[in-house]
């Protein structure tokens, strides 16, 4: 049985994020099979939403793509399915409470279980209502993943104490984007979230785009997570950029080894 | 009804990012500690008297009971408040809130621009600074209402993302707030969004049906036998219902935009056509796919131009206690000029959907019954939409 966990235990780990369906399912397989190639040690799988409230204008772009395109919740599903004949690394959606709500928590989670989904990230359920779908989640082995912000202070302990698969350390104020400067004392965070819960992975996220900072970045924690930058490269690319895709992740990966 | 940890039934809750959450959490806290402060509450009361003009006034529109023949129809003024709008009540408490909490920088949504404008109006008189979020589609539409915005000092940023409607202008409000928490406050406009909100904007708004309680009772002796008012995201029906919800025998209806019929996709009719989700920030009914993606929604009427409703409409919706119907463009467009040329008082579209209601309903009621329609807003912003809508080549 894959873990997210799993995706920590060779060193540091690169998390990478691809919006489903941009602009097709069929690029984004070419794309998910290419990073895993360069080394990718977990993948973040985006079902677009029409309204994503934490996302920048990369990513927001990236779902006007994909929905224009036809993509839905069960085309993912079997996207999925012909993943996982061949990737091995452990894969979790990226989505919205709305998504997973209308389909029906306890039928999501059940088909995610089915083709290989190993987790979830949900931006708009914080610890106060993560009640709601965790317990689902862990019914079929999937894990539940919390944020933790610059702005959570106190609250990191109990979110950390609770958390599953790994904790989504969230880099900086603000939505999802590429960042020149990260200011954030991330070390201090990922001592409080050590403290509370000393065996979770800690992985970085919002704003890593470059090879020296995700070399910094994964100083301080055990992964950094990168969104904008590869959809960013899928925008520009489009169907050719599969390729472009690996050069970037494999860059990436070799400055945090 | 009270919020129990911010739900209201099944509605509510909190479904923000976790970036947000403290900043959520210092709102409730110092929301709980001035609204029983009576300081805060009598600089509150000062405001609402001496600078919004409160209390409106209950006006008995004895030409438009004669015409229609059957019920007494009293309209509550909230159009005749400082910047013509119930919108003002909500701002001048979450403005005087944000100040005491040493914010100094309010941003909001808009839709109309009514919100948008009041928040601008309490900017500047607080000395704060402000920004307004509005979809490029309602800047078009409502040009006035953006130059008014911009001469009392705020910055309106016309907002591109998804449909360029007031949906889009509170995701963007939302972004903006998780990139700048320290300083500023989201001065949000509607009964929506996370818990404290809809509670906050609820109380604050609920200055209204306190009045028409009093005034009625002054007037009749008794209370009325409806209350009527338009929703968008709910906030002046809310206030008109609140104190009203405990009298059962007070029948509370709000009227929500049709569109072009809710048996059309070009409606915004959220519980009479949407169904239960979660977006920006709370469990309610949504005009949404069978995939949970928040639908494209039309009115007319750029104030009711939104997907959801309120957390507490909801769940009067659940339990029975009010009715919400469907009021198409062209009723809301012929009760317009209807009250226009009947009474001499031009209602803001989103108020003419109520009034629409009204005149249906008040033919089929007895002569000693009473009706109160909430003229949220006046009509003076709608003049050249209207125009065009029956024809005519008028631009603002």
């Amino acid at each position: 049985m894959t873990k997210l966990a799993d995706a920590f235990k060779n060193g540091k780990a690169f998390v990478a994020f691809i919006t489903c369906g941009d602009p097709t399912l069929e690029n984004t397989a070419k794309i998910v099979r290419e990073a895993v190639r360069a080394g990718a040690d977990l993948i973040e799988l985006g079902i677009p939403f029409s309204d994503p409230t934490a996302e920048g204008p990369v990513i927001q772009g990236a779902n006007v793509r994909a929905l224009a395109g036809g993509v839905t919740t069960d085309k993912i599903f079997d996207l999925v399915v012909d993943l996982r004949k061949d990737v091995k690394v452990p894969m979790l959606f990226m989505t919205y409470a709305n998504v997973v709500f209308s389909y029906g928590i306890d039928r999501f989670c059940a088909k995610c279980a089915e083709v290989g989904i190993n987790g979830m990230i949900l931006p708009d359920v914080p610890f106060e209502e993560k009640e709601e779908f965790a317990p689902t989640c862990r019914k079929y082995d999937l894990d539940f993943v919390s944020l933790i912000a610059p702005t959570s202070a106190d609250r990191i302990a109990k979110i950390a104490a609770s958390a599953e698969g790994f904790v989504y350390c969230v880099s900086s104020l603000g939505v999802t984007g590429m960042r020149s400067n990260i200011t954030t004392d991330i070390g201090a965070m990922v001592k409080l979230v050590r403290e509370a819960n000393p065996s979770i992975p800690c992985a970085i996220g919002f704003g890593i785009s470059t090879p020296e900072q995700a070399a910094k970045m994964a100083k301080e924690a055990d992964g950094v997570i990168v969104g904008s930058a590869i959809v960013n490269r899928v925008a520009e690319y489009g169907l050719d950029a599969a390729p472009v895709v690996y050069e970037y992740v494999k860059s990436m990966k070799d400055a945090i080894r | 009804m009270e919020a129990k940890n911010g739900r209201f039934g099944i509605h509510g809750g909190q479904y923000i990012p976790e970036t947000l959450m403290n900043a959520v959490i210092e709102l409730e806290k110092a929301y709980n500690h001035y609204k029983n402060d009576p300081e805060f509450q009598k600089e509150l009361q000062d405001l609402f008297n001496d600078y919004a003009g409160r209390p409106s006034r209950l006006y008995y529109a004895a030409k438009m009971t004669a015409d229609l023949g059957g019920a007494k129809i009293y309209l509550k003024r909230e159009d005749l408040n400082h910047t013509g709008a119930h919108k003002i009540n909500n701002v001048l408490g979450q403005a005087l809130l944000a100040k005491k909490m040493g914010k100094t920088r309010l941003i909001a949504e808009t839709g109309a621009g009514q919100h948008g404008v009041a928040t601008a109006t309490a900017a500047a008189l607080m000395g704060m600074e402000c920004v307004v979020f509005m979809g490029k589609e309602d800047t078009e539409r409502q040009a006035l209402n953006v130059y008014r915005m911009r001469l009392m000092g705020a910055t309106v940023i016309p907002v591109t993302s998804g449909t360029a409607t007031l949906k889009d202008a509170v995701s963007e409000a939302m972004r903006e707030w998780t990139n700048r928490i320290e300083d500023t406050h989201y001065c949000l406009g509607s009964c929506m969004g996370p818990h404290p909100f809809p509670t906050i904007v609820r109380d604050f708004q609920s200055v209204i049906s306190k009045e028409i309680k009093e005034q009625i009772l002054e007037k009749e002796g008794r209370l009325p036998d409806a209350v009527i008012a338009c929703v968008g995201g709910g906030s002046n029906a809310i206030g008109a219902f609140y104190n009203f919800i405990e009298d059962k025998e007070v029948r509370l209806i709000g009227c929500e935009a049709a569109g072009r019929g809710i048996d059309t996709f070009e409606t915004a009719a959220t519980i009479n056509t949407g169904k239960l989700g979660i977006f920006h920030g709370m469990k309610s009914y949504f005009c949404q796919d069978e995939y949970g993606q928040i639908a494209p929604v039309y009115s007319i009427s750029a104030g009711l131009d939104y997907p959801g409703i309120g957390p507490e409409h909801a769940n009067l919706h659940d339990i029975g206690r009010a009715e919400y119907v469907p009021v198409t463009d062209e009723e809301s467009v012929q009760a317009f000029e209807y009250l226009s040329r009947m009474e001499g008082i031009i209602p803001a579209i989103e108020s003419a959907h109520a009034l629409s209601y009204a005149m249906k309903l008040a033919p089929t009621m007895s002569k000693d019954q009473i009706i109160v329609v909430n003229i949220s807003g006046r009509g003076d912003k709608d003049c050249a939409a209207i125009a065009r809508y029956r024809g005519e080549n008028i631009y603002d």
